[in-house]
C-alpha cells in the first residue's frame, strides 16, 4: 500500500469522526450508543484481528504466488472455487476485516473471479443457522444457503467478466 | 515452493499489512455504528414493501445501505416476517445485508480497487434480487 492510499484512509477516518462532531450538534443523543456499540464491535473484533495476522503471516511465509496462482490463480479451474468457497462460508468476522487479506491474495495474482466468489460465500454463516432456522424454517434455511452458494459461482464469473469487458 | 522468508519477516508484513488497514477499518466501524445509532428498526418495516417487483428492490437497496452482524439482519427480517413483510423482499434483504456493502465501499475500494469493488457490489446488488425470487420459487415448490 502506498502512502498516498495509507493518507486516503486516514482521511476517510477523519470524514466519519466530523460526521461523528455533525451528528453531536444535531441529535447529541445518538451519538453516545453509536460510540458504544463501535467500542463493543471493536472489543469484538480484537481476536479477529489476531487471527487474521495469524493467516496472513502463514501465508507470507509458505505461500508464494506461484503455488497460490496454482490453486486460486487463472490456471486454478476447479479447485480454486471449490477452495475459495469453501473458504468463504469458513471465514469469521466482519467483511472489512478480510480487506487486507484479500489484497495481499490479489497481489499475489489471485483472480477476481475468486475473490468475489469468496465475498459472496461469507453470506453462509454456519454459526447463524439454528436463528436463521429459529425464524424462517429448516427448508428456507437450506434453500437459501444453496441457492447462495450458487449464486457465488455466478457473482465470481459476472463480476470478472464485466472487468474484462470494461477493461 | 516453500519461501525462505523468515517468521519474523512473515509476521511483521502481516501486522502492516493490518496496520496500513486500520484507519480504514476504525472508520468503517464507527459509521456502522453511527448509521445503526440513527436509523432505527422501525423505519425500516415501514419502508418495505411487498411487491414482488418493488419490494425486493426496496429490501436489497435497504440491505446494501445498512451495516453490521448478519446476527442483526436475521433478526430484522424474522421481525419483518412476522410483521407481514414478503419473503422476496426479506430475502433480498437479508442477501444484501452481506454481499452488499455501501458504507464498506470505501475501504473495499481502497483495498481491493475501485472497479472491483463498484462491479462487485453491483452484481451482487442484482442477485440479492435474483436469489430472492429464486428462493421464494424453491420454497414454495419443495
Amino acid at each position: 500500500m502506498t502512502s498516498e492510499k495509507s493518507y486516503t484512509g486516514w482521511y476517510f477516518l477523519l470524514a466519519v469522526l466530523v460526521a461523528y462532531g455533525v451528528t453531536f450538534i444535531i441529535a447529541p443523543d445518538k451519538v453516545s450508543p453509536a460510540l458504544s456499540f463501535a467500542a463493543n464491535i471493536l472489543g469484538q473484533l480484537v481476536p479477529v484481528f489476531v487471527l487474521i495476522i495469524g493467516v496472513s503471516a502463514v501465508m507470507n511465509y509458505y505461500i508464494k504466488p506461484n503455488s497460490l496462482a496454482r490453486y486460486m490463480g487463472k490456471e486454478s479451474g476447479a479447485r480454486g472455487w471449490i477452495i475459495t468457497t469453501v473458504s468463504g462460508i469458513l471465514s469469521t468476522g466482519p467483511i472489512y476485516m478480510w480487506y487486507p487479506l484479500l489484497s495481499e491474495l490479489k497481489k499475489h495474482g489471485v483472480r477476481d473471479a475468486l475473490l468475489a466468489n469468496f465475498l459472496y460465500n461469507r453470506a453462509v454463516k454456519i454459526p447463524l443457522m439454528p436463528l436463521l432456522i429459529f425464524y424462517f424454517g429448516v427448508k428456507y434455511a437450506a434453500v437459501l444457503t444453496f441457492v447462495t452458494v450458487f449464486l457465488s459461482f455466478i457473482a465470481g464469473w459476472l463480476t470478472e467478466k464485466i472487468l474484462e469487458v470494461t477493461k | 515452493m516453500v519461501s525462505a522468508r523468515s517468521w519474523k519477516n512473515a509476521v511483521f508484513k502481516a501486522i502492516k499489512s493490518i496496520w496500513n488497514a486500520l484507519p480504514v477499518i476504525l472508520g468503517v466501524v464507527l459509521l456502522v455504528s453511527l448509521t445503526k445509532a440513527i436509523v432505527p428498526s422501525k423505519t425500516v418495516a415501514g419502508v418495505l414493501s411487498n411487491s414482488m417487483i418493488i419490494g425486493p428492490l426496496i429490501g436489497g437497496a435497504l440491505g446494501s445501505i445498512l451495516a453490521g452482524n448478519p446476527v442483526t439482519s436475521y433478526v430484522i427480517g424474522g421481525e419483518l416476517i412476522k410483521q407481514g413483510v414478503g419473503l422476496v423482499t426479506v430475502t433480498s434483504f437479508l442477501l444484501a445485508w452481506v454481499t452488499v456493502g455501501i458504507v464498506q465501499l470505501p475501504a473495499e475500494s481502497i483495498l481491493l480497487g475501485k472497479r472491483f469493488a463498484l462491479t462487485r457490489n453491483a452484481v451482487a446488488f442484482l442477485l440479492s434480487i435474483v436469489g430472492a425470487l429464486m428462493t421464494f420459487v424453491l420454497v414454495n415448490i419443495l
